[in-house]
């Protein structure tokens, strides 16, 4: 028993490994390509913008990556991502302290998060209808605190924070966010027993339950966080342009998602890296810088895209089928080679 | 002496002779080869479309180097990756119709600080954002003309309607500001405007809008649409009604929208300028600003091709002019 427990696990992480060395690989080739194909590709100033273009969506993949590896789903985040904003810009408008506007915002998403953890942990509801109703419901808000107008004249050391590279890198500021969080959430899924707790549950639910994970209080605190984070990304957004607009983001859910899926986290659950998403995140940025610098289509582009996440969920899925079909032809021959030999005693 | 170095003595000379005074003041050649990057709102919307053929159309005729990049989704930072990439593609000059005033504006001053002209058109950035600004049409302009062309069929007296988009819509409600402005005149005394219906830029909505204001107002003369689709819905209303050939519609719409109710007579006269125009002049303003002939100051004046010349307004503001008339004599020259 406990030795097919550790077959089993061998065998995923061989395939977790597997996944991610494709990315590199990909990754690898991408920028290759990219350099060869266009000479501006390989400039600092490029790579600052590269970095800078994708820097919301990465924010949110983070903690969506844990939703997801948990089995559940959040379609909100671009929408509190623009509450966000739109609170942001309507507390600066009322002339409320920057800080403290910055706080308040973290806050209402945290709530907005809160919101969809109790409506999907205490009344068992699926959090893809969930996060669906929230994501026109939060949208809807974000109209009402702004309506349609925009705000802009944010201060300048603020904006600064949002255009500017950290000194002396191309690394934009609002990315560094990014990597302060990407290492917190690696040691937090692969370094630590809540970690291990995530896969349970999405591996089993049931099974997490009964070996006493606190099911609903994990996913609570997800969906908290993700709101929390969304809300920071909403507060990156607004410095970056220095705008804050109800439609602020509009669309983003869908890109954090296929970052997510093509980062090897399935959406059945249970499986995953932090290494994983990151790495996607910077694929399709590349593909993208690389494809604008040589003037392809918005359309294209989005074909592309699609065209990934489409790869990236169906490719795991024939791998894991063609070895399941293998196995099985290897057990029958092993069983016919058995009974040949007890046979021919 | 080498040809080049002979040619500066001799315009030095010229110079000096004062024969030279006669090219002074004139503007130098528009460079060619220009790498020109025009920026629309969307790739895939027929009115910007028009009017980025119209800016490659001006790229050709000068020689320059003009293409058309952009996103499929108007959101308000959906066009910078397209900004960033010219700076890094270094191009001489960015057309670009802003998603929104504000959030392209540090990327475009970078862009500045790069030696890229920016020209902004149809829709404007913050004045720092750019160099020039070529406005369509003032909302005087079209304000006051609607009301003319308005009373001009209905013999200046009569009750008429508006049937205008949504009602926060900030050009919309510029051009009603206007028309109210222009019915304060001693000419239209007799003229009054009994309701502002919101069709809110809907089909359907402006349909049933239309439907509802003919059957509030018996009396009434006329309805301006300052918005194409209302315009479009309303002559769908009115050319199957009985209050075709008795009410009067005018409004701004595009030719190809409105073709055969002006042929059925529903439609006398619309107007719009045209937005190929606009890309037009843009494209000339930016070459003209590459070339060093003007800065983007007010006052300046350069020559944009078959529009003529035109004079940089207070901001860097640079007019169009008054928008086209369509009648059925001329509509069916255009095709937009």
């Amino acid at each position: 028993m406990s030795q097919n427990q550790t077959g089993t696990s061998t065998r995923r992480l061989a395939r977790r490994v597997s996944w991610e060395t494709m990315l590199a690989g990909l990754l690898a080739i991408a920028i290759l390509g990219g350099a060869l194909v266009n000479r501006d590709f390989l400039t600092v100033e490029n790579w600052s913008n590269l970095l800078a273009n994708f820097v919301e969506i990465a924010l949110m993949a983070l903690p969506l990556s844990l939703i997801v590896i948990t089995g559940e789903i959040d379609l909100s985040v671009a929408s509190i991502l623009g509450l966000s904003s739109s609170l942001l810009g309507l507390l600066w408008e009322a002339k409320v302290a920057m800080p403290l506007a910055i706080l308040l915002c973290l806050l209402l998403g945290a709530a907005a998060g809160a919101l969809n953890g109790f409506l999907i942990v205490r009344f068992r509801l699926p959090s893809l209808a969930v996060t669906i109703g929230t994501l026109a419901l939060l949208r809807g808000f974000a109209y009402i605190l702004l309506g349609d107008k925009a705000v802009a004249d944010f201060p300048p050391e603020y904006t600064a924070f949002g255009i500017g590279v950290i000194p002396f890198t191309f690394i934009p500021m609002p990315f560094a966010l990014f990597i302060i969080l990407a290492v917190v959430f690696w040691i937090l899924l692969h370094h630590t027993t809540v970690g291990r707790r995530l896969y349970a549950i999405g591996g089993n639910q049931t099974a997490a339950l009964f070996s006493g994970v606190d099911l609903k209080r994990l996913k609570m605190l997800l969906f908290i966080a993700s709101g929390a984070i969304s809300a920071l990304a909403g507060i990156v957004y607004t410095f970056r342009f220095s705008s804050s607009r109800a439609d602020n983001g509009t669309g983003f859910e869908l890109s954090a998602i296929a970052a997510v899926f093509l980062g090897g986290v399935t959406v059945q659950g249970g499986k995953g890296t932090v290494t994983g998403v990151v790495l996607s995140l910077l694929l399709i940025g590349i593909i993208n810088n690389v494809l604008t610098l040589a003037d392809v289509a918005n359309e294209i582009l989005r074909i592309v895209t699609g065209s990934l996440l489409i790869a990236s969920i169906l490719l795991p899925n024939l791998i894991a089928s063609t070895r399941e079909r293998w196995r099985v032809r290897q057990r029958l021959r092993e069983i016919a080679k058995f009974g040949a030999a007890s046979t021919a005693k | 002496m080498n040809p080049r170095a002979f040619a500066q003595t001799f315009v030095a000379v010229l110079s000096l002779t004062g024969l030279g005074t006669i090219g002074y003041g004139q503007d130098k050649p528009i460079k060619k080869d220009l790498k020109i990057t025009c920026v629309p709102k969307n790739i895939n919307n027929p009115y910007m479309v028009t009017q980025s053929n119209g800016a490659m159309d001006a790229c050709k005729e000068l020689g320059e180097q003009g293409k058309v990049v952009g996103p499929s989704e108007t959101g308000a930072s959906a066009q910078v990756p397209y900004i960033n990439t010219a700076i890094t593609q270094r191009q001489n000059a960015i057309l670009i119709a802003a998603n929104d005033p504000n959030a392209l504006v540090p990327y475009l001053k970078k862009a500045m600080e790069q030696k890229i002209k920016v020209v902004t058109l149809d829709s404007d950035t913050a004045p720092e954002g750019r160099s020039i600004f070529i406005n369509q049409a003032s909302a005087e302009g079209i304000g006051q003309s609607l009301v003319q062309t308005l009373a001009k069929a209905i013999g200046n007296s009569g009750d008429f309607a508006i049937l205008s988009a949504t009602p926060n819509a900030t050009n919309q409600n510029t051009w009603i500001k206007y028309m109210q402005e222009e019915l304060k005149k001693p000419e239209y005394k007799d003229m009054k405007l009994v309701k502002i219906a919101y069709g809110n830029d809907e089909d359907q909505k402006s349909f049933t809008e239309t439907q509802g204001l003919l059957q509030a107002y018996p009396n009434l003369k006329g309805i301006i649409s300052p918005t194409s689709v209302g315009i479009a819905a309303a002559a769908r209303y009115i050319s199957t009604s009985p209050y075709k050939g008795k009410v009067v519609l005018t409004g701004l719409g595009t030719p190809n929208q409105l073709r055969e109710f002006v042929k059925d007579g529903t439609i006398k006269e619309f107007e719009l300028w045209k937005p190929a125009d606009v890309g037009y002049l843009a494209a000339y303003a930016a070459a003209q600003l590459c070339s060093g002939n003007i800065q983007g100051k007010e006052g300046e004046t350069f020559s944009a091709g078959k529009l003529g010349n035109r004079t940089v307004g207070k901001d860097g503001v640079v007019l169009l002019g008054p928008p086209t008339v369509f009648n059925a004599d001329n509509i069916d020259q255009f095709n937009f």
